[in-house]
């Protein structure tokens, strides 16, 4: 049987937008705890499969099981960075704002006057807020305008947008593309830090980088393939055997 | 100028025309705010011009007119989201369709209506020194009702206009909050018919809030400073238009309309400046040069 702890499951999962299919017969399994890096080319289906994890897209056919329930009943536990922001970069909201929204979706007061201002504000979630923005050393961000940061900073805000709601998984896509690379690793030894509470996928281009952070590589190109970097620690297996695990990941 | 306050102290009309500005400037500074920063305008737009099918159609069959609109706005809104949701790569193409269809119906009946058919003009360019009473009523209904809807909801409509995708993942019903949204600025639209009619309406829906974007970045203070502009150009419109007796709607659209061009040039001359500041600033080590 499965393992129990599984807290990802996709069987025999086919999805496509038109004519061509996306991808074809993936099967996966993420178990609770992991880090796993998704690669593979450009429009070989890697966004397209988080989308299906998350609920907002619907497979054709297959099953996916995202904490023991369908996708959409699980969204709510499931924290998102998406690869381009979904906004208009000259939208008049603060960066606190922003990552408020991130903890919509549970009533704020208990009792009858959450029931009738469902929109209103708690103290707990300004709080969680702030301690996620911390988390993330953009605290000092939180009054300015989202338009006026740089790709960077924008990057730390949508991450603690994901984690103010104290999600169970966390999926990223391609958090890193438009940053340069010292910041690169900075974002990846912080996501190394949340991998301590949650499980984290995230999608990359950049297969020798993301290898001496994760736990399992998945090759994404209509087809999935899977490999195990180490079952102990990945920078352990950076160490030592750090070429075997780039030739494993780009072999086939 | 003077001639006015006096004739206002007077003149129950005036008055009312007044309250009827004020009343309208709280719903458009509210509904405006997501119309701009949402960039509905375009349908905002379609769905006020469709409003003279339901108009018409209420002459025609011998009821309210502001009734036939209301449904008319409601329903236009709804076709409209619906029709936007469904069929996104056609989006302009079918709103251009229903907005024309709409005003097409609308002036059919209004033809087939048999008798003094003054009203028109004042449906298309509105007639604020004709509100009456029970209107200024009605207007304070709807007020009551969008504030209080957007007051309960605020957080869920923010997270609708600001970021479809993440509003899904929260669990928010988007489609329901986006309709939602639709149906209340159809609603403002029907507000501000009497005050500027249903061709001028997408200016004061649009003008004060724009405005106000240029100075403000959150969507209360948004709100809050387009519905004050609002009360600004209405009240203002009025009281240039009694001298010299020009129609009201279109002058206090005209006066949204500069004060519209005035803010966006010096926006923009501000960002220059500020920009050729900074690069003054780096230069000189930090040190601010005059």
């Amino acid at each position: 049987m499965r393992s129990p702890q599984a807290v990802i499951e996709l069987r025999d999962l086919s999805f496509s937008y038109g004519a061509a299919p996306v991808l074809e017969a993936v099967s996966l399994q993420v178990a609770e705890g992991e880090f796993l890096g998704i690669i593979g080319p450009n429009a070989g289906g890697k966004s397209t499969l988080l989308k299906l994890i998350l609920g907002l897209l619907e497979p054709q056919s297959g099953e996916i099981v995202v904490l023991g329930e369908r996708p959409r009943a699980a969204t709510r536990r499931l924290g998102y960075v998406p690869q381009y922001p979904g906004f208009p970069r000259d939208f008049p909201i603060t960066v606190e704002q922003a990552v408020l929204l991130g903890c919509l979706g549970r009533r704020s007061r208990p009792g009858w006057l959450g029931a009738l201002a469902p929109g209103a504000l708690g103290k707990a979630e300004r709080q969680a807020a702030r301690r996620a923005l911390e988390e993330v050393a953009a605290a000092d961000l939180a009054g300015r305008r989202i338009g006026s940061l740089s790709g960077g900073q924008l990057q730390r805000v949508l991450l603690a947008r994901a984690l103010v709601s104290e999600p169970t998984v966390m999926l990223l896509d391609e958090p890193t593309a438009s940053i340069d690379l010292r910041l690169e690793s900075d974002i990846f030894d912080l996501l190394k830090q949340l991998n301590a509470r949650m499980t984290i996928l995230v999608v990359s281009h950049d297969v020798g980088f993301i290898c001496s952070y994760v736990t399992q590589v998945a090759c994404v190109n209509r087809t999935l393939v899977c490999h195990r970097t180490d079952v102990i620690d990945g920078q352990v297996i950076q160490d030592l055997y750090g070429e075997q695990v780039r030739m494993v990941a780009h072999r086939h | 100028m003077t001639a006015f306050f006096a004739a206002l102290a007077e003149h129950e009309f005036l008055q009312s025309a007044l309250i009827a500005g004020l009343l309208a400037s709280i719903g458009c500074g509210v509904m405006g705010t997501y119309v701009v920063v949402k960039r509905i305008a375009f349908l905002a737009g379609g769905i006020a011009h469709s409003v003279l099918g339901g108009m018409g159609a209420a002459l025609y069959f011998g009821s309210d007119p502001l009734g036939g609109a209301l449904v008319a706005a409601v329903a236009a809104a709804l076709l409209m989201g619906w029709v936007r949701l469904r069929w996104k790569a056609q989006e302009d193409t079918l709103i251009g369709a229903l907005w024309a269809i709409g005003m097409a119906v609308g002036i059919l009946f209004i033809a087939k209506t048999p008798g003094y058919q003054t009203d028109l003009m004042s449906y298309l360019f509105g007639n604020i020194l004709l509100v009456p009473q029970a209107s200024l009523w009605f207007m304070v209904a709807l007020d009551a009702l969008l504030l209080s809807i957007v007051g309960a909801y605020h957080r869920q409509f923010l997270a609708v206009v600001f970021d479809e995708e993440l509003a899904r993942l929260r669990g928010i019903p988007v489609t329901f909050f986006y309709l939602l949204l639709l149906v209340l600025v159809a609603l403002t639209v029907v507000l501000l018919i009497r005050v500027v009619g249903l061709i001028l309406v997408l200016a004061l829906l649009t003008l004060p809030a724009a405005v106000a974007g240029h100075y403000v970045h959150s969507l209360g203070a948004m709100m809050l400073l387009a519905t004050l502009l609002g009360s600004l150009v209405s009240t203002l419109g009025l009281a240039l238009s009694y001298g010299p007796d020009l129609p009201v709607g279109p002058v206090i659209i005209l006066l949204a309309g500069a004060l519209y061009i005035v803010s966006a040039l010096f926006t923009q001359s501000r960002a220059r400046r500020r920009a050729r500041a900074s690069v003054v600033t780096a230069a000189t080590g930090g040190k601010v040069v005059g």
